[in-house]
């Protein structure tokens, strides 16, 4: 019996493993890069320009890398280490502007929370002057979305399991597939246009966060639809079988076994959702406009202002409108609060939902 | 409690493939029967046929007759939900509920299809585990998840939730494919014991778990790659294996084979 370390095995060994480059090079070429980069911006503007000397360093950095890899490790190694390289780049270019938004929103926005921002209203504050809060904009933006939500979810989540259980296939279901393409397409003013004409008009309802939230719902369902269908095509057709074979009715099979399975991505699908009608504007522009005063009633057809509520997204629009372009206007730094505080709320609500679809699945 | 089945002139579909063609067989009640045959000469498909399964599948359809104790299980008036209640079956690869611990997997049956006898529910998992030789494995355990067991023990996990329902037929497609020589023998020798109240039909690939576990023996084939399976014959296991009528199944049973 041969072992491993025996002499006539060791050509074998040493085919298997080839040479490698040690593992602290990268970072050590990424060093290099750098300071490669940051000569050659010398060397090229006689200055140090920062955005060309991080081009400068990435690209010498693969460059030096990949000439490297190729000497030590060879042809494959070298392709491998270089498309790597591009994939991070990739990434870390996609990720530059969320990061800048959270970065920048941060910075000018977290001066001006306090209780108070939190706690209180505009109503009787001069927009001129500092003071006054956005506690009556978070109420109308829960609400609003909590109402759209109660819609699109149900309307969604049935809808999608019409079209992967029931009547995918069919003439119908297809054509319902359709719509909800065409759906995923309209532009938001659109949709708040439409509720315009169809609830305000027509119907002759006044100005409302339900009015809002109508508009919201349309956007929002076409996310829920698709998510769903995603989550429930997922579910393998082993599950079902298993559960036709025991004697389940289909429609408890989908009901116990299919969405249960599914929950965690449904979850996904709708927050997803949520915050993308959390943020939306023009439709609430258009129906709901900017009271600033407290309303805790989304249905209230208003007595008191033509503008019955307000959201965050609008109030925002609101203030820096009210700012007229100047930075450090009070208004304008009410706003950079406002949008913080909008993007913290999503987030807040991404991380409730993720926790509690764990939890719903661990449970089972 | 157990039933006979008694097939006759059964042509399979798969929207416009003929997938088997003209199966008539007569299965005892109590018995336990074999299905053998190459890859796709459609064992799997029959057996599915047998439960009303086989029409899950978008364009699947039967022509032909199923009757369980004289009654036509593709009626007019037949409640495909109800022969699966009395029909119950066992697939290749585990397929335990994911959201479920192990005891809500045996108990699923029972749950999902509105039956609750809910005082007795313990006695009812108890029994079916016992049933699938997996009691001593999961009895302290009972709470986990069903996909937190080995394939083997999951394999074992689908037979109790299968039994646990009271089936008067069972039907299992090739079930230790995926297992080990012991878990093998484990679900050889539960075959053996629920012989006693059910009646069985397993798919194997296992010549010798046919002749093992099997009092009949049905053997399919395919004339040509592309033409409808065939029950080609069937007779009692012994018979089967030692001296069969047609030359095709002596063939595939020596290994002398295409
Ligand atoms: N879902 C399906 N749609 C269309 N054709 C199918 C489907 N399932 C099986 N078939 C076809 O039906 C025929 C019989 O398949 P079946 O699965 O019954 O074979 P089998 O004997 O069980 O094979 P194996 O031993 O490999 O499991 C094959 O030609 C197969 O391609
Ligand atoms: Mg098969």
């Amino acid at each position: 019996m041969a072992t491993l370390t025996s002499p006539d095995l060791t050509p074998v060994a040493a085919a298997l493993r080839g040479q490698k480059l040690p593992r602290w090079a990268p970072a050590a070429l990424a060093a290099l890069g750098v300071v490669l980069g940051i000569g050659a911006s010398y060397g090229l503007y006689g200055e140090l320009r920062t955005a060309n000397a991080v081009v400068l360093s990435a690209v010498l950095y693969s460059a030096v890398q990949t000439a490297a890899s190729f000497a030590v490790e060879g042809r494959r190694q070298a392709v491998d280490r270089l498309f790597t390289t591009f994939v991070y780049t990739a990434f870390l270019l996609a990720a530059l502007p969320l990061v800048l938004i959270l970065w920048y929103t941060i910075q000018r926005g977290y001066h001006v929370i306090s209780g108070t921002f939190l706690g209180s209203s505009m109503f009787l504050v001069n927009p001129d002057n500092a003071g006054g809060g956005i506690y009556h904009a978070i109420a109308g933006t829960l609400q609003q979305t909590l109402l759209s939500a109660l819609v699109a979810v149900p309307l969604g989540v049935l809808t999608a399991l019409y079209l992967v259980e029931y009547g995918g296939r069919t003439r119908f279901g297809r054509l319902v597939s359709f719509f909800v393409d065409v759906m995923t397409g309209v532009p938001s003013i659109v949709a708040g246009i439409f509720v315009y004409a169809a609830w305000l008009i027509a119907l002759g309802f006044q100005k409302s966060g339900l009015a809002g939230a109508l508009a919201l719902a349309i956007l929002m369902l076409p996310i829920v639809v698709r998510a769903t269908e995603e989550m429930l095509k997922l579910v393998p057709a082993d599950l079902r079988e298993a559960s036709y074979a025991l004697g389940v009715p289909k429609w408890r099979t989908i009901l116990k076994v299919v969405l249960p399975t599914a929950l965690p991505g449904i979850v996904t699908g709708v927050m997803l959702g949520v915050a993308r009608v959390m943020g939306e504007t023009a439709p609430l522009i258009l129906l709901v406009g900017t009271n600033p005063k407290i309303n805790l009633n989304p249905f209230s057809f208003s007595q008191v202002s033509a503008n019955p509520q307000t959201a965050l997204p609008t109030y925002i629009w609101d203030s820096f409108q009210q700012a007229a372009g100047n930075p450090t206007h009070p208004a304008a730094q009410r706003a950079w609060g406002a949008a913080l505080v909008l993007i913290a709320l999503i987030m807040l609500l991404n991380l409730v939902a993720r926790t509690i679809a764990r939890f719903a699945r661990a449970r089972g | 409690m157990a039933k006979s089945i008694d097939v006759s002139d059964l042509n399979i579909y798969y929207g416009s493939f003929l997938a088997v063609e003209g199966v008539s067989m007569f299965i005892e009640p109590k018995s336990v029967t074999a299905f053998i045959g190459p890859s796709g000469c459609g064992k799997s498909t029959v057996l599915r046929t047998l439960n009303r399964m086989h029409e899950v599948i978008p364009g699947a359809r039967v022509q032909g007759k199923v009757l369980l104790d004289g009654e036509d299980i593709y009626g007019s008036a037949v409640d495909p939900v109800n022969v699966r209640r009395t029909i119950g079956m066992v697939f290749q690869r585990p397929n335990p509920f994911p959201t479920m611990s192990i005891y809500d997997n045996v108990v699923a049956g029972l749950r999902l299809a509105g039956r609750q006898p809910r005082a007795k529910l313990d006695a009812i998992v108890e029994k079916a585990l016992r049933g699938a030789n997996l009691w001593n494995e999961v009895k302290d355990r009972l709470k986990k998840p069903g996909a937190s067991l080995s394939g083997g023990q999951q394999q074992r996990l689908c037979i109790a939730r299968a039994i646990a329902v009271e089936p008067q037929v069972l039907l299992m497609d090739e079930p230790c494919s995926a297992l080990d020589p012991i878990s093998t023998l484990a679900i050889e020798d539960l075959i053996q014991d629920l012989k006693g109240k059910y009646t069985i039909v397993i798919v194997t690939h296992n010549m010798q778990q046919a002749a093992r576990v099997s009092d009949r023996t049905g053997f399919f084939n395919l004339s040509a790659v592309g033409k409808p399976g065939r029950l080609v014959e069937m007779d009692d296991t012994q018979r089967i294996f030692s001296n069969p009528t047609d030359k095709r199944t002596e063939d595939y049973i020596t290994g002398r084979f295409g």
